[in-house]
């Protein structure tokens, strides 16, 4: 069976290219998400390619007008053509998914495995942590917005600050039980350098369950941004992002709910999307889940 | 194991103590003068002067913070610098909308997700698991507040089953409270029964990758009944988990869906108190929110250790 | 009352489909309500004002819900009628014919809320409280010689010099209006808020319903003694008619909105001008402009700091400047809004409009380029403030962005909540050190008609209000209003003013318009006044 699966579905190839053992089933499911993230990110990127209108002119007379030949998804309060501006939305909402996600992860890694490693710097390390942890995501957020103001850097800044931990935690249960290795206690016993031991067998083993992690923290930070937009405390109303432009039209959702159905479709789908390649790649490199399958 | 616990309880102590610089911290370095907000929008800058003076805020930071933890230790959250009134108050009356709707969606959230998960572990891999899954991320990749319109839009202003805003306590009629609490709670809903039908599938999974569940099954005992009744019962803890830390979760969608459907919850005050820069407030609602975060885990961590047997310290 | 009942809702066809759905459904049936039940024997009205009252201090606050609650509880001496003219309310006056004393007697059966009697001693306690906060009252009492209470019902009011407008003064509606308290609760001291919420006035406060910024509940006060004449703006018999009046704040306007179509409130204030096509749709909502004179938008440059510092450079940005894309984004619908360089506002005996006429015009951008180039701009960045919590408002910046964008000014638009704008206002940094070049606000027309109220005249450098413009000129006609006998002389120095504020670019009128309310056809009698008021209102079954 495994040798059928492997010739008919493209999924054997990427198993095998990814190292994991044959058989490996990977749906049509992901191959889905897979299209539509990629078909979000292109024409997001190539935004100025596809945009009818600049994203920011603002066009009084033409304030909440109907979809039409020059406007295809209408207007918005401003008279600002709403699909440019979920086109050019999404450059803002992306950056600070993936934005967010690297730093948390860097972040993440470096503090994970000093905590790891070092029991004395662990206790403080673990308490701050348990700190940031308990503060609900949402109110961190809104508090550190207030104080840096409202900008893309300011956001990234604030949703970064609570999801540090679970990486943190993450990545400290893994080296826990790495450091209980033979190869990690011999090269202790070895005499090589704490860095080195750090970052040649430690960091291999935290990496797939990061980029998993990863996923998950880029898609809960775009969210983020819709949720503080809502409230007011989002990266302003000039540049567009998916989440400011559904705080901009929820005044008009009665009026005109296309303000807040165009992006919040494509926010929603491409948040699905990432979720949906994150469990797969869970589930691939999880080895218990592997067993099973097999 | 009762060393254990009583560790356990005193490991809040210090993460509790963070709390609060941290908060303290992010909230003085915070541009925003609550005297100006309460002097209003015609007042000169001599009379916020004047008012700043006399609410207390030119001490020097460290006195405030050593004033305020003072007031903490005696069980005091100080007073509003808006309404003058004591925080205790402020919450004792605005906790309860935030908690009975957080009660009704749970509720609600389990009624729904451990079914479904159960479901899409039962038939894993196969095509009802594939549209449970997909169902349940769709759950959080919706933001609150559309979810939340779009029920206003559809079952109150359009059918006109429900009313489109308030709140009713249960003790004005079990009824009236459930006819102005049920959108909300299916709002918050929405990303929860995803977060719990995933965690219900997976811990199911792991449990019936065990040996004595394959012993089970090799013994002829049927699927769902080896599911049903051995599965989820060693499941239950890390179910239990979920709705627990998930908690801090449905805190953070208050937020939203209070100001969504106009309920006077803990949410819209922290929220309101924040734009007004009513720093007692927000330090009060920011502890009291972690503190109920932290509690929560502590009581799943010591259910471990007295539930799963597996788990000794 | 001026009354739109449109029948027709041009330019939003969108908008007519989903108001025709949800009229549809209106008219299929009414749905009961408890919330209606709870009270059924009382006669409640509840209404969405224009935002949550946290602050129950009329005199420590300026803000305008504060006020408005200040005219729920407490009572005035003397107050201003339909016709501006001021009128009798808790006392009479005499004047000596030297203009120097002015005696006022309180009338028969004035009582606190807690029963005990209005006397002298309060009035002058209050008064006093209130002279040591008010900008206008500032004035006055610096004429002022002595308050005293003779007996337990007169008052004498002894002047320096005469002041021709103490009765206005005394008589105005806004910001903050002479409240009379109890004396102990006036002895506190102006720079802290009061305790204990006892007035005069026609309701009572509910203490134990408060929520401050959820909801407040007045009761009638059942001991009041209304005058006999009939009520007239703020002047006049203060009847009440129903026995309970709830404030309820609702963050989101749709909600609000559906929540009156739904028959669970009976007013908003302010309602979104956007969203009145689908509420005119509803045969049980009035849709109105209850106070003529509405609110004047105005942008503020910093006169501390580059390049603003510059005349030729506030002249420039006014020339970029026009009413009628501000108001446009702002607003949307023509028939709420209306052009106007009069900065005392159109139609008002002292309203002028010289100066005006680019804005009027929409600006010049050709015009305010070369203007720029000719004073030397070197591209120094122009920091704009702009709220993004404050709904409509929140919009002026970004017009005023677009348009100094165009005329070739470096704009950096910077957004935050109504909290970190109003607080950084106040400081005098340099813009890239935490300051700013430019920030929008209104003025609500009743507390802009005369240069004696007009909140952003003062011209005194670091002691006037934000952007600290410094002009002796401007101070000096405005102290000549002072003095000023007449209305024709009052006229000539309000021109003389409004020519001086736009030419030296003081701020910049950015267009007038209507706060809308929206209530129940169920509500009726409500006074047109520009403080909302709820007296005289009835509300049928």
């Amino acid at each position: 069976m495994a040798d059928v699966s492997r010739a008919t579905t493209p999924g054997g190839g990427i198993a095998r290219l990814l190292g994991l053992p044959p058989g490996t089933r990977i749906g049509v499911v992901p191959w889905i998400a897979l299209a539509m993230l990629l078909f979000i990110v292109l024409v997001t990127v190539f935004a100025p390619l596809f945009s009818p209108h600049d994203p920011i002119a603002l066009s009084p007379l033409n304030r909440l007008k109907p979809s039409s030949a020059e406007f295809p998804l209408g207007t918005d309060a401003y008279g600002r053509d709403v699909l440019s501006r979920v086109l050019y939305g999404g450059q803002v909402s992306l950056l600070i998914g993936v934005a967010t996600a690297a730093i948390a992860v860097v972040a993440g890694l470096a503090i994970g495995l000093v905590a790891g490693f070092f029991r004395l710097a662990d206790a403080l390390i673990m308490r701050v942590m348990d700190a940031f942890m308990a503060i609900p995501p949402v109110l961190l957020a809104v508090a550190l917005v207030a104080i840096h103001g409202a900008s893309v850097s300011s956001v990234i800044l604030a949703i970064t600050f609570s999801e540090i931990p679970r990486v943190v935690r993450l990545v400290r249960s893994i080296v826990l039980s790495a450091r209980e290795e033979p190869y990690v206690e011999a090269a202790i016993s070895l005499g090589t350098r704490m860095p080195v031991i750090l970052w040649r067998h430690l960091m291999p083993n935290t990496l797939a369950p990061l980029i998993v992690q990863a996923t998950y923290i880029c898609a809960s930070a775009i969210l983020i941004e819709a949720i503080l937009s809502f409230l007011g405390l989002g990266i302003g109303t000039e540049t567009p992002s998916w989440g400011n432009i559904m705080a901009d039209g929820r005044t008009y959702f009665m009026l005109k709910p296309s303000l807040i159905f165009w992006p919040g479709l494509v926010l929603s789908l491409c948040v699905l999307s990432i979720n949906i390649l994150g469990d797969t790649a869970r589930d691939m490199l999880d080895p218990r889940m592997r067993k099973r399958e097999a | 194991m009762l060393g254990y616990i009583v560790k356990r309880i005193l490991a809040v102590i210090p993460v509790m103590a963070i709390v609060a610089l941290i908060v303290f911290l992010i909230l003085r370095l915070t541009p925003g003068d609550p005297a100006a907000i309460i002097a209003g929008d015609t007042a000169t800058p001599d009379q916020i002067a004047s008012l700043r003076e006399s609410m207390g805020l030119n001490e020097p930071i460290y006195v405030q913070f050593f004033q305020w933890i003072g007031q903490l230790l005696h069980g005091d959250l100080g007073t509003s610098l808006l309404s003058g009134t004591s925080v205790n108050a402020l919450i004792a009356d605005r906790i309860w909308p935030t908690l009975n709707i957080a009660l009704l969606s749970i509720v609600m959230s389990v009624a729904i997700a451990v079914p479904l998960g159960t479901l899409a572990a039962w038939r894993h891999g196969r095509f009802g698991d594939h549209v449970v899954m997909a169902i349940s991320v769709a759950g959080f990749s919706v933001p609150a507040f559309v979810v939340g319109y779009v029920l206003i839009k559809v079952f109150a202003a359009d059918l006109r089953w429900l009313p489109v805003q308030g709140y009713r306590a249960p003790s004005q009629g079990m009824g009236e409270f459930l006819r102005h609490a049920i959108l909300p709670a299916m709002t918050l809903t929405a990303a929860y029964v995803a977060l719990t039908a995933r965690m219900t599938r997976a811990s199911l999974l792991n449990v019936l990758g065990e040996d004595y569940i394959r012993t089970a099954h090799a013994k002829g005992v049927k699927d769902v009944t080896v599911l049903l009744r051995h599965g989820l019962r060693n499941a239950a803890v890390p179910i239990l988990t979920v709705v627990g830390t998930g908690f801090a979760m449905l805190l953070s969608g208050v937020v939203v869906v209070e100001s969504v459907f106009n309920i006077p919850g803990i949410g819209r005050l922290t929220i309101d108190a924040v734009m007004a820069r009513d720093y007692p407030v927000i330090q009060g609602m920011i502890l009291l929110t972690s503190g109920i975060y932290v509690l929560v885990n502590l009581l799943i961590d010591i259910a471990y250790t007295v539930f799963d047997p597996r788990i000794r310290y | 009352m001026l009354s739109f009942n449109r029948s027709r809702i041009p330019g939003f066809p969108n908008a007519r489909a989903a108001a025709r759905g949800a009229g549809r459904v209106l008219a299929a049936g009414v749905f009961a309500l408890a919330a209606t039940t709870a009270h059924a024997q009382e006669k409640t009205v509840t209404a969405v004002m224009h935002s949550g009252l946290r602050m129950l201090d009329p005199i420590v606050s300026t803000a305008h819900i504060t006020r408005n609650h200040g005219y729920m509880v407490y009572d005035v001496l003397v107050a201003m009628d339909a016709e501006g003219a001021v009128q009798p309310q808790m006392a009479s006056w005499q004047v000596s014919d030297d203009r120097l004393i002015y005696t006022f007697t309180l009338r028969d059966g004035l009582s606190f809320h807690d029963g005990a009697d209005v006397t002298a001693a309060d009035v002058v306690a209050s008064l006093q409280r209130w002279g040591a906060r008010d900008g206008a009252a500032a004035f006055l009492m610096e004429a002022t010689g002595s308050i005293e209470a003779v007996d337990a019902k007169t008052v004498v009011w002894t002047l320096t010099e005469p002041f021709p407008l103490l009765l206005d003064v005394l008589a105005k509606q806004s910001s903050v209006p002479a409240f009379i308290m109890p004396e102990r609760v006036a002895a506190t001291s102006p720079d802290e808020t009061i305790t204990e919420y006892v007035g005069s006035g026609p309701f009572v406060f509910v203490e134990g319903e408060f929520q401050p910024g959820v909801k407040i509940v007045y009761e009638r006060f059942d001991d009041y003694a209304p005058r006999e004449e009939p009520a007239s703006g703020l002047a006049g018999g203060k009847v009440v008619n129903v026995d309970r009046v709830e404030w309820v704040t609702m963050p989101d306007s749709q909600t609000a909105m559906s929540a009156l179509m739904n028959g669970e409130i009976d007013l908003i204030e302010n309602s979104q001008i956007d969203l009145l096509p689908i509420l005119e749709t509803s045969p049980d909502v009035t849709v109105e402009i209850r106070d003529p004179l509405g609110y004047q938008g105005f942008a503020r440059m910093n006169f501390k700091h580059p390049p603003f510092d510059d005349v030729r450079m506030r002249k420039a940005a006014m020339m970029a400047l026009g009413q009628e894309q501000a108001m446009a984004t702002m607003i949307g619908n023509p028939d709420y809004y209306w052009l106007c360089g009069a900065i005392f506002g159109c139609g008002t005996p002292l309203g002028d409009e010289a100066g005006a006429e680019s804005l009027k015009a929409g600006g010049d951008k050709a015009a305010a380029r070369k203007m720029l180039e000719e004073a030397g701009y070197d591209n120094t960045p122009v920091v704009i403030m702009q709220a993004t919590d404050i709904g409509a408002m929140g919009t002026i910046p970004v017009v005023i962005a677009s348009d100094l964008r165009e005329a070739g000014f470096n704009v950096d638009l910077q957004s935050m909540d109504w909290q970190t704008l109003v607080s950084r206002r106040a400081s005098m940094n340099p813009p890239s050190e935490g300051g700013w070049n430019i920030f929008t606000s209104f003025a609500s027309g009743v507390e802009a008609n005369t240069p004696l109220v007009h909140p952003i005249l003062p011209s005194t450098g670091d002691t006037g209000w934000f952007g600290w413009a410094t002009d002796p000129e401007l101070e000096e006609m405005r102290a000549a209003y002072l003095k000023a006998e007449g209305l024709e002389e009052q006229k000539q120095i309000a021109h003389d003013i409004q020519a001086r504020v736009l030419d030296n670019v003081i701020f910049v009128p950015l267009g007038n318009y209507a706060f809308v309310q929206a209530r129940s056809n169920k509500l009726t009698d409500m006074l047109p006044t520009a403080v909302p008021v709820f007296w005289n209102v009835n509300i049928a079954d």
